[in-house]
């Protein structure tokens, strides 16, 4: 856990670029990874493929669909885990759904997660009412279990970031992933209102897939997470993705990195 | 720290994205507030009296009884309601909420389309936009039902995502909502997903055996000795067992569609070959690989070609107090046969899973003995189908 704060230390905008594991295979993932850490990611999220993935536009569906056909398993993701934390030692969080982790075995996917080096979990299909269903194994485990918050949230929001570990996934707009055109929240409203119960820092994700969008992006949170954008190059390439993805991820944390702090930055507000 | 709203025994829940935790909060909250309301009941009762056709008819079924030489057989005749089937029980009630809701706009899931049908409607009638999600492999099946809920204003959206099936329509629908919450209600056909929809659908189809028991009281002066009915998510079931719940001595038995067979990979009977995981908001058994992948499940009756459970039934499986069964593709398709010919009644496909069964049972029962199969819809639209499985090749 203390790997994700750090992260986001020292006013950094933390980049957090999402991989849908095994797709289109493990060395494909493993490259991309490396490109990542490469190009100035901070944190990376790995997204475990499930059969019906309910919070995803068609392009993370799609590549779900594709990592499954080609055979990946909970267990092959973490192999290939283990592998990056031979030489990567950024932060490193699993997004995946409910049943993944509980149909394995709650405690033992939780623990396997802490022995690979995996900081963080992100479960879109585990709102702040259910959370207890892993909490306890992931206090146990020293993994964060990092909440959402949403548009829709509104008195919801302090009870969640006072809660809140690792750091807080603020959805930017209604909808499933997949990129926007145009972002219409008022997502400063948002993280000031995270900012009154917590100092947790807070990165904006969906539909975010412009070097234009990520700075803005970053000028209001403390992190940007960027999906469908990274996964739609995958699918365009394939095995050839990852130094196509890399010169994308270079042109996006330039622009994270050219942003000035807003009045919205935990750094610039009280606690 | 949390609340545990909506849990039937370790079951249920609600495994949903935050986006629509404000939504399912204000549903339970509108479902609180109107659901004793004296003007909400009198309104549902009057639309399900007068216009889907409600009190059912609970039918001696003489033929079949005496062909099958043993317990006395009821059909609950759900098929009779307005649109063919027992989806407009809760149909009217949620779109009457919804519209209490202020909301303006519908969106359904459907697997044989009978819900979808229902949902299309309800709209119709209150003058409401209806968007319906259907599995395109359904689209196919059911091409009938296809047309009937354009002909009735509702946009019908095929779903090719996964396995193109009921499943899929279901996360789609579900997408849609977090997507445009405000004016949407997403009217869920099952008892399933995430609380309240597993209450709120048992709520409004508790009318099946509200009318069962005082219909059988009236008939027989007892209870029946078993109600049995077919099972996908559930909402036929439950509302066919609810008001026997605390009665030990009626059996409740409720049949899963076992497609080719529980040995093969071929089929929906979630009871008999899945385990307990969390999916579609809720946790309760679905059928899934080891990794928690689910299943691509398989049932000649699109309507219970479904992954998953009730969370209520899953409780009721747990403590014994309900009985669920597995019924093949075929069994099924031989009841479909069988009623048409010994009664004149042409049953829905899923309906047939719970015929079967009680074909099964009641000879080995004595005559004494009073059986209640809810005939849960008509079976109109499934006459290709079942011509195609008997190798004849007819358009629908």
């Amino acid at each position: 856990m203390t790997r994700i704060r750090e992260a986001f230390s020292g006013g950094r905008k933390a980049f957090i670029p999402f991989i849908t594991c095994g797709d289109p295979d493990t060395g494909t993932t493993k490259a991309v990874v490396h490109e990542a850490v490469k190009n100035g990611a901070d944190i990376v999220e790995l997204g475990i493929p499930f059969s019906d993935p309910t919070a995803e536009g068609a392009v993370i569906q799609s590549a779900n669909y594709r990592a499954l056909k080609g055979g990946i398993t909970t267990d092959k993701v973490f192999a290939m885990v283990r592998e990056l934390r031979e030489d990567i030692s950024i932060p490193l969080v699993f997004m995946t759904y409910a049943n993944v982790v509980f149909s394995y075995g709650s405690d033992k996917f939780i623990s396997s997660c802490h022995d690979i080096g995996i900081d963080g979990l992100i479960i879109p299909d585990l709102p702040y009412e259910e959370k207890d269903e892993f909490l306890p194994y992931c206090r146990k485990n020293d993994v964060a279990l990092i909440s959402m918050v949403a548009p829709t949230s509104e008195a919801r929001i302090e009870m969640i970031a006072r809660e809140a570990e690792g750091f807080l996934y603020v959805v930017s707009s209604l909808g499933v992933t997949g990129t926007r055109s145009e972002i219409t929240t008022d997502l400063g409203a948002i993280i000031r209102a995270v900012r009154r119960s917590s100092d947790i820092p807070c990165a904006i994700g969906f539909g975010i897939s412009t070097p234009e969008q990520a700075r803005n992006m970053a000028g209001i949170a403390d992190g940007v997470i960027v999906g469908s954008a990274i996964v739609k190059i995958i699918a365009q390439y394939g095995r050839e993705a990852p130094k196509h993805v890399g010169e994308f991820l270079r042109s996006m944390k330039g622009a994270i990195c050219s942003s000035t702090a807003s009045g919205g930055s935990r750094q610039s507000s009280p606690a | 720290m949390t609340n545990k709203a909506g849990r039937f025994g370790v079951h249920g829940g609600q495994y949903i994205p935050e986006t629509l935790m404000n939504a399912v909060n204000e549903l339970e909250r509108a479902y609180n507030h109107w659901k004793d309301d004296a003007g909400f009941n009198a309104e549902l009762t009057a639309l399900l009296n007068d216009y889907a056709g409600r009190p059912s008819r609970l039918y001696y079924a003489r033929r079949m009884t005496e062909d099958l030489g043993g317990a006395k057989i009821y059909l609950k005749r759900e098929d009779l309601n307005h649109t063919g089937a027992h989806k407009i029980n809760n149909v009217l009630g949620q779109a009457l909420l919804a519209r209490r809701m202020g909301k303006t706009r519908l969106i359904a899931e459907t697997g044989a389309g009978q819900h979808g049908v229902a949902t299309a409607t309800a709209a119709a009638l209150m003058g409401m936009s209806c968007v319906v999600f259907m599995g395109v492999e359904d689209t196919i099946r059911q091409a009938l039902n296809v047309y009937r809920m354009r002909l009735l204003g509702a946009e019908v959206v095929p779903v090719k995502t996964g396995t193109g099936t009921l499943k899929d329509a279901v996360s789609e629908a579900f997408r849609e909502w977090t997507s445009r919450i405000d004016d949407t209600h997403y009217c869920l056909g099952s008892v399933m997903g995430p609380h309240p929809f597993p209450v709120i659908v048992r709520d409004f189809q508790a009318v099946i055996s509200r009318e069962i028991r005082a219909q059988v009281m009236e008939r027989e002066g007892r209870l029946p000795d078993c109600v049995i009915a077919c099972v996908g998510g559930g909402s036929n079931a439950i509302g066919s067992f609810y008001h026997f719940l605390n009665d030990e001595t009626v059996r409740l038995i409720g049949c899963e569609a076992a497609g080719r067979g529980i040995d093969t990979f071929e089929t929906a009977a979630t009871i008999s070959t899945g385990r307990l995981g969390i999916f579609h908001g809720m946790k309760s058994y679905f059928c899934q690989d080891e990794f928690g992948q689910i299943a691509p499940v398989y049932s000649i009756s699109a309507g219970l070609d479904y992954p998953g459970i009730g969370p209520e039934h899953a409780h009721l499986h747990d403590t014994g107090r309900a009985e669920y069964v597995p019924v093949t593709d075929e069994e099924a398709v031989r009841a479909f046969e069988y009623l048409s010919r010994t009664e004149g009644i042409i049953p829905a496909i899923e309906s047939a899973h719970a015929l079967s069964h009680a074909m099964k049972i009641a000879p080995g029962m004595g005559r004494d003995k009073v059986i209640v199969v809810t005939v849960s819809g008509r079976g109109d639209k499934d006459c290709a189908a079942i011509a195609r499985y008997r190798g004849e090749n007819i358009h629908d």
